[in-house]
């Protein structure tokens, strides 16, 4: 097996293995869920967005079931630890690159929290009554612009939070990283309120942010919300910031680690 | 094999007088200091050797290793393993090599060893029926069969070296580096790698670069020693005539004794 994929399903293997983990993780998400559900839609009532209810509902359904491969505070702590401790000093004596290495090692871990979840998630959500339900998307295309900009959105994130574990090579503080880029994710990619709900002016400045490509951008695919006739040039601007991130991350670690290593015996 | 040629390294660190005011004036000024980690660091080790490579803490052990493994660039000189400069042809050189560090730990925490060996075969590219001839060897060789199943979490520290020590045999390198492989050990376990080492050597001529502050370990796996100390080779050849200078028949009194008399204590 190609080393990069046999690390991913190490990371995948290990990440279905946390049983108790996910189901605790579904009981809370749905709950959340469901609250998310009736503020968002009492907003929208008293003229406060453009999403139609249904459309919050979708929003809030999917956010929830996918939210190991959109939130940006899922961690490795394995990783982490191992860069805290020195202990990568191993994977430098790998033959592989520990960008690509690591890439591989959070899209899995992301993938397997994700597949743990979800099913459960959108099961029930599609068999609430109606405000609250899970309703299909509108037109076929919908569907398959959902699931393109949810994948690419996926390989974003990981471009971009990859960095934290970058950094951490360099501060060797795990949390300090996380700190820095939680608030900013959350806020500018619509986690905590999706953009519909902002002002315009805010709006159109998070638009020139990566941030809301890997959130924001799928979930209101999914209802129509953005038209599936828009996707292709948003999937275009995916790919260009996962194609300017990569190399870029790449070049970053190199440095760290060369950085890193010229300190102590 | 190895052939090491003036290897020079030098690193800055920071320096400061103890208390908030000099915090405050570090603050605004670093007073960086300039360490020479190696100055001019001259060996060459042939196929087949077990060499010792000793020195007390700081003297640059671990930045000779680092380099040899393709970790670390030194700042000027020779460094040549078979033929490969190690930090220009990183991929390819680490390919060949296996590496122990005693204080960090190459397997997966969470998973059965076992998925660790699994992920090397595939990161090293080691053809299935070697991996499986490997395996065996290793498993009878170091006695695993009985943990090969369970996570390195629930390991004794015994168990979980030997374990380690396999894990850097599986792909049949000619050259091992060890560093403090039998720290924190039994006697027991102690004996069981050293036993091991030997007959790594023994049996398939592999070259074995130990660097440890055991004295015993070096007693019964390397007739020759390097000797650095603050960043220069103060001795290379036998282990018994460097011990005799040592005029103790105690062997660690007599490395410090030595250690003392050549003011690198």
């Amino acid at each position: 097996m190609n080393p990069y994929a046999a690390l991913f399903r190490m990371r995948f293997i290990r990440g279905l293995s946390y049983r108790a983990s996910a189901i605790v993780g579904v009981a809370t998400q749905f709950f959340f869920g469901l609250v998310f559900i009736m503020v968002f839609q009492a907003f929208a009532r008293s003229g406060g967005s453009s999403l139609a209810p249904a459309q919050i509902a979708s929003y809030v359904w999917l956010q929830q079931a996918f939210l190991a491969l959109i939130m940006v505070w899922y961690r490795d702590r394995e990783l982490l630890s191992t860069i805290a401790a020195g202990d990568a000093a191993y994977e430098l004596c790998r033959p592989v690159d520990a960008y690509f290495f690591w890439y591989s090692r959070l899209l899995g871990g992301r993938l397997a929290g994700a597949a743990l979840r979800c099913l459960p998630i959108l099961a029930v959500a599609a068999l609430l009554p109606d405000p609250y339900r899970l309703c299909p998307p509108p037109s076929v295309a919908a569907g398959l612009c959902f699931v393109a900009c949810m994948a690419l959105g996926l390989l974003l994130i990981v471009a971009i939070t990859i960095f934290a574990y970058i950094l951490t090579v360099v501060t060797l503080s795990p949390s300090a990283p996380f700190i820095f880029i939680t608030p900013v994710y959350e806020f500018a990619a619509g986690m905590i309120i999706p953009l519909p709900f902002m002002p315009e002016a805010l709006q159109q400045f998070l638009r020139v942010l990566p941030f809301r490509l890997c959130v924001d951008l799928p979930l209101r695919m999914y209802s129509g919300s953005i038209a599936a006739a828009d996707a292709p040039g948003f999937l275009a601007l995916q790919a260009l910031w996962v194609a300017i991130l990569l190399p870029l991350g790449r070049l970053t670690l190199n440095r760290a680690i060369r950085g890193a290593q010229s300190v102590g015996g | 094999m190895i052939t090491v040629d003036n290897l020079r390294k030098s690193y800055l660190a920071r320096r400061r007088a103890s208390g908030p005011g000099q915090a405050l004036l570090s603050l605004m000024k670093p007073n960086r200091e300039r360490i020479e980690a190696l100055k001019g660091v001259s060996f060459s080790i042939g196929p087949g050797e077990v060499v010792g490579y000793i020195g007390p803490n700081g003297a640059g052990k671990s930045t000779t290793i680092k380099i040899m493994c393709g970790i670390l660039e030194p700042d000027s000189g020779i460094c040549l393993i078979k033929g490969r400069v190690p930090w220009k042809e990183r991929k390819a050189h680490v390919a060949g090599i296996g590496v122990v560090f005693g204080q960090r730990s190459q397997l997966w925490w969470d998973v059965p060893v076992l998925d660790s060996f699994e992920l090397l075969r595939d990161i090293y590219k080691v053809p299935g029926k070697e991996y499986a001839e490997s395996l065996d060897e290793l498993v009878a060789a170091l006695d695993l069969s009985g943990f090969l199943d369970m996570p390195a979490r629930s390991l004794s520290l015994g168990q979980r070296m030997r374990c380690e020590m396999a894990a850097s045999l599986l792909h049949r390198p000619e050259l091992l580096f060890l560093d403090e492989p039998t720290i924190g050990l039994d006697a027991v376990s102690k004996l069981a790698v050293r036993a091991f080492i030997e007959r790594m050597n023994r049996e398939r001529g592999v070259t074995v670069i130990l660097t440890t502050h055991d004295v015993h370990d070096i007693e019964a796996l390397a007739k020759r020693v390097i000797l650095i100390g603050k960043g220069e080779i103060l001795y290379d050849g036998a282990f018994d005539a460097l011990m005799a200078r040592g005029g103790s028949s105690n062997l660690e009194e007599a490395m410090a004794s030595i250690y003392g008399e050549m003011g690198i204590a």
